[in-house]
């Protein structure tokens, strides 16, 4: 039985692209069979994350509306071969999403992937809505800054209020907090909200931290998940994220300010 | 600056702590209205404009009420708008 996973967020620009594509390459990595799907229909960015835009002939628009089928959309990684990418339609607008075609989409796929990455666009509209109306959980993604975490408080509203588990009354949505762009010294000066401030407002259950990382952009730039990439601070976090996600008991890292070079000869 | 400043400065918030305490006020707002009211609520609401416009003309969001919950405290805030030119 397939898990559906949407990345989630709210406010744009927070990391969910990144996450989706890191978490599906981590999972991937495990050994489990695992599709991305880009709900951002319009302004397609997973194809570009994931380094495969020139292989897109068909995309889910495509596959809705009956004009390819899943096998002609489905984009294998060429890293991992437990890894396909379904890239978002660039032409048409988002009103092409609908719920029929989106279900009848996902529950072909769940035959043969074990879990699916739905990675969601900003905002609270028609493709967010879709994008997380068949999760069974979710990774909301927060940057540690006062409009991500409002946006988000909103999604969490929104996963316990328009998914089909919230209208059908079933056991809700398992919600997961993803913590983005953390700066564990800027924390420490007292310039940026804490983890633990984040926890007390969001209150959900903390999967991952990912460090700020001048390693994502690079990673982005290239074409790679950075959960792909060796020794990437970020990419390290997100591995410890998915092996947390898979029921492993891993430490937070990266969460505690770097020691100056004085301190540590001190012994501080 | 008086000297009574280089105390103050001491116990002076951070930004980030400004931050939380920001978000808690509109994040709170969102629970509060998830059903997680008392169910006399809107009616009080209704009670207590009712008194007010004995005395002061006021809107009807003139009354904002919250709970806040700290472990097994619970407090009733009570945020009461009145029009500018109330005072006579």
């Amino acid at each position: 039985m397939a898990k559906i996973i949407v990345v989630t967020s709210g406010k744009g620009g927070v990391g969910k692209t990144t996450t989706a594509a890191s978490f599906a390459a981590g999972l991937a990595m495990r050994g489990n069979k695992t599709v991305v799907i880009d709900f951002d229909v319009g302004l397609r960015n997973l194809d570009l994350i994931m380094g495969c835009e020139r292989r897109v002939v068909f995309d889910f628009i495509n596959v809705i509306s009956g004009e390819a089928n899943l096998k002609q959309a489905l984009i294998r990684d060429k890293r991992h071969e437990n890894l396909y990418i379904l890239a978002a339609s660039q032409t048409r607008d988002k009103d092409a999403l609908n719920q029929e075609g989106v279900e009848r989409t996902l529950n072909k796929l769940a035959e043969d992937f074990d879990y699916i990455i739905c990675d969601s666009p900003a905002g609270i509209e028609t493709g967010a809505i879709m994008a997380m109306y068949f999760a069974d959980e979710a990774l909301v993604v927060t940057n540690p800054e006062v409009s991500s975490v409002r946006d988000s408080d909103r999604v969490l509203g929104m996963l316990s209020s328009k998914t089909k588990r919230a209208k059908e009354g079933g056991e809700p949505v398992k919600e997961h907090l993803v913590v983005t762009r953390y700066a564990a010294n800027r924390v420490g000066k007292g310039e940026m909200l804490s983890l633990d401030d984040i926890n007390d407002i969001l209150g959900i259950p903390l999967l991952g931290v990912i460090p700020e990382s001048e390693k994502v952009l690079n990673a982005s730039n290239s074409g790679t998940p950075v959960a792909m990439e060796d020794n990437a601070d970020a990419g390290q976090a997100y591995l410890d994220l998915v092996a947390r996600f898979l029921g492993e008991n891993r430490p937070m890292r990266f969460t505690e300010a770097k020691k100056k070079f004085l301190d540590r000869l001190m012994g501080r | 600056m008086g000297w009574l400043d280089v105390f103050r400065s001491n116990d002076k918030k951070t930004s980030a702590q400004t931050a939380k305490e920001r978000l808690q006020v509109v994040v709170a707002h969102r629970r509060g209205g998830g059903g997680d009211h008392p169910a006399y609520f809107p009616q009080l609401q209704q009670d207590l404009l009712a008194v007010l416009r004995k005395y002061v003309q006021v809107g009807d969001d003139a009354v904002q009420m919250e709970i806040e919950r700290e472990g097994d405290l619970e407090v009733l805030e009570l945020n009461i708008t009145l029009p500018e030119d109330s005072r006579h």
